[in-house]
């Protein structure tokens, strides 16, 4: 493993990134530009997700992957064994023995807290993106704290849907001041967002990183008359029986069999585990 | 007393740029006082420069010298704001021609003086309903564009809209011109409620009879023309 | 009377080129001025420095704030003058795409100012919305249609409701009227003029239609080559022009 760096990125590299997270932290929600580095995966493979957790893995950290809550889907499985390859890190897939998790699309369902950090993969961290094509706008919108777009966003889902029909990437206010898109997580997972461990934010095609710091305020928008509903579906898991997690509607055959199960794996193969212990 | 029209050594030309700066001297020396509840009238041939003299008084032309005063305003050297606070308080205008917003009910357009002066909406729409009942406008039309009417219907309408308020000073351009006998005696009757009431109103009346009637002076800007040569 | 708007010595450069030079004027709470000339004459340049979307090489622009009185807004921070922006100013522009957001519905359109200035319940937002798009006589059964299905006409007409919703008392209109046919064009100054009078709206329109000042502005300037050449009551200017410039821009209205 000599022909690499440690975890990949050379440390000029590391050191550029390592000041954006840091600048991050210091204001919660801003997205901070870093220069991008071509990485051996495509775009949307979660490039800003794995240059954020090259430049702060260490040689002690454990490092639990997961795609979409699982430790074992395509995605989770190359970032995991890109990291044993050029950072010889151990890994895991429980969620309370790893200090680094790279996450798409979910937080876990363990409470995560100190010593542990939390890194996102972010296709398009802007969230008034859709309403407003041009990123001078944009910044300028964030700069000035002139937010009112985005709840147009919000009336639009009501006046179409009757309700706030966004159910993942829910826009949230940070601190009181800047609004930032939580990635796609499910809004289910927006509550968890105010927790005990650091979350960082990478987008590697847009050259951005943004972070929360441990118990950050994060507030989802919404209306008096349309308070944030945290929902998912009325299921308990068919595996498991957890009834308090985020669930997968899993499809079993042609003639519309279905079931729901936990999408975080660990946290459902832990209670099964737990039962028959 | 003092007068409510006050013009003195009034003087105007019009300078054409566009046509070699020709200048064309059109009133000289032009002093008129009016009282109030008194009717003047002008006269002199067409062209002498009646209409000039009236544009001047409702501040729509500029006099080039002299000193107008109606009421308390100075109109020479005015600022726009004091010639439309005035013209909406002291000083009504009753044209030959209707200049309105096209789609404007006929209702709204004889209300609107006393709108822009604030009064109610409710009391404003039934006191011009009077009027254009007054004035023998049909009800049916009330709810129309008064675009679309007769000469002597639009007439009737810019009378009804100049009498709506009860302005200290008017201004009559021809009120009587292309009116039936009725609708004659009805503004005749208006013009003398006006005078009751206190209006000094200068007039340009080419119907003989009604002047005679109305007027308490004549006053022919004959005398006020330039001399040519100058 | 303090001046809702006062405009001093204001004078725009574009490289060696004159967009607008040392203009002055003061305008009344409750007055619409309107600026007219030819294409180039710098009205439009006048109009983009008093509200804010072009920068002045010099002068003032003083507006009377609702708190503090009589500010310079062209001095004010870029975030005050945005507040002004979407609260006590309007802008109107001539093509109804640059100041409409035509992916959004009518509704949206008309509440996103509301909801910038911190309004949080969807039913009393809606509800103002409905409100508005009546007063400019647009039917609510259009409220979730985007403008980009609207006529002309009526996204003109949202345009002014999306910008009156929050109260203003300074609107800027640039050609309001343009581009529209002019059955509709009638209808639209009925509409404003119903509507400056009912709200005590001061407005500045920039317009090369006379038809259009003369039956909504009370006073005019007459700019030429980036100067005004001429001020005064607006049927005054148009029936007794006294500059040479505006005796040809008068003379040559085709009469109908």
């Amino acid at each position: 493993m000599t022909e690499y760096n440690f975890a990949y990125l050379d440390e000029d590299t590391k050191r550029m990134i390592r000041r954006a997270i840091l600048k991050g932290l210091a204001i919660p929600g801003y997205q901070v530009p870093f220069a991008s580095r071509e990485m051996p995966m495509p775009y949307g493979w979660g490039t800003g997700g794995v240059q954020v957790t090259a430049s702060i893995l260490t040689p002690m950290d454990r490092l639990k992957v997961i795609d979409q809550g699982a430790d074992d889907t395509t995605n989770a499985v190359s970032i995991r064994r890109f990291f044993q390859r050029t950072a010889d890190v151990a890994t895991t897939e429980h969620t309370a023995e790893a200090s680094v998790i790279q996450t798409r699309h979910r937080i876990p369902e363990e409470r995560l807290g100190a010593g542990q950090v939390l890194v996102y993969q972010v296709p398009i961290p802007e969230p008034l993106r859709f309403l407003e094509p041009s990123e001078v706008e944009t910044r300028r919108m964030h700069a000035l704290e002139d937010y009112g777009l985005m709840h147009v966003k919000l009336y639009e889902d009501i006046a179409q849907h009757g309700q706030i029909a966004t159910a993942y990437a829910y826009p949230v206010k940070v601190s009181g001041r800047y609004v930032m898109d939580p990635s796609p997580i499910p809004k289910f997972d927006n509550p968890k967002l105010k927790m005990g461990a650091i979350q960082l934010f990478g987008a590697g095609r847009e050259q951005r990183i943004y972070a929360l710091p441990p118990f950050t305020q994060v507030v989802s928008l919404d209306f008096e008359d349309h308070p944030f509903d945290p929902s998912k579906a009325d299921h308990p898991c068919a595996l498991c029986g957890a009834e308090d997690s985020y669930l997968d509607e899993i499809i079993t055959d042609d003639r519309g069999g279905r079931m729901f199960v936990c999408s975080d794996t660990d946290y459902c193969t832990t209670r099964r585990e737990g039962d028959t212990a | 007393m003092t007068p409510m029209f006050d013009i003195r050594d009034v003087s105007k030309s019009f300078v054409l740029h566009n046509q070699g700066s020709a200048v064309i001297p059109v009133m000289a020396e032009a002093s008129l006082q009016v009282a109030k509840g008194e009717c003047v009238a002008l006269t002199g041939e067409s062209g002498a420069g009646k209409s000039t003299l009236m544009r001047m008084l409702y501040g729509n032309y500029l006099a080039s010298a002299g000193s107008i005063r109606v009421g308390e305003t100075e109109l020479v050297g005015a600022q726009p704001r004091e010639v439309l606070a005035l013209r909406r308080e002291v000083l009504g205008y009753v044209s030959q021609f209707l200049r309105v917003v096209p789609r404007v009910p006929t209702r709204d357009v004889v209300a609107d003086p006393l709108l822009a002066l604030g009064h109610d909406p409710q009391e404003t729409r039934a006191r011009a309903e009077e009027m254009l009942a007054r004035l023998r406008i049909p009800e049916r039309l009330w709810a129309l564009s008064p675009t679309t009417f007769s000469g002597g219907e639009q007439q009737r309408v810019n009378i009804a809209r100049g009498f709506v308020h009860s302005y200290p000073a008017l201004l009559l351009d021809e009120p009587t011109a292309s009116l039936d006998p009725v609708n004659r005696e009805t503004v005749l009757c208006l013009i003398e409620e006006a005078k009751a009431r206190g209006a000094a109103i200068v007039g340009i009346f080419h119907d003989a009879e009604a002047r005679a009637r109305v007027a308490d002076r004549e006053i022919d800007v004959t005398g006020f023309t330039p001399e040519r040569a100058a | 009377m303090t001046p809702i708007l006062d405009v001093r010595n204001l004078s725009k450069n574009y490289g060696r080129n004159i967009g607008c030079m040392d203009v002055n004027f003061s305008l009344y709470p409750g007055e619409v001025i309107g600026i007219v000339g030819e294409s180039g004459s710098g009205k439009s340049t006048l109009l983009g420095c008093m509200a804010g979307h072009l920068r002045p090489s010099a002068g003032e622009v003083l507006f009377d704030t609702r708190a503090e009185g009589p500010r310079d807004v062209l001095r004010m921070s870029e975030p005050e003058r945005r507040m002004l922006a979407r609260t006590d100013w309007a802008f109107v522009h001539q093509n109804p795409r640059d100041g409409l957001r035509m992916t959004v519905s009518a509704g949206g359109n008309v509440g996103e100012r509301l909801m910038a200035v911190g309004a949080r319940h969807y039913g009393d937002i809606r509800a103002q919305a409905v409100d508005w798009l009546g007063r400019v006589e647009i039917s609510d059964a259009r409220i979730d249609d985007r403008p980009s299905t609207f006529s002309g006409g009526m996204q003109q007409r949202l345009q002014i409701a999306r910008n009156l919703v929050t109260g203003p008392r300074l609107v800027f209109m640039d050609e309001p009227t343009g581009g529209l046919d002019v059955s509709v064009q009638a209808r639209l100054l009925d509409l404003l003029r119903a509507l400056v009078r009912d709200m005590g709206l001061s407005a500045v329109i920039v317009t090369h239609d006379l038809a259009v000042v003369r039956l909504l502005a009370d006073r005019l300037m007459v700019m030429k080559s980036g100067r005004v050449v001429e001020t005064g009551l607006t049927d005054q200017v148009l029936d007794d022009p006294q500059h040479a410039y505006t005796q040809l821009l008068v003379s040559s209205v085709l009469q109908v």
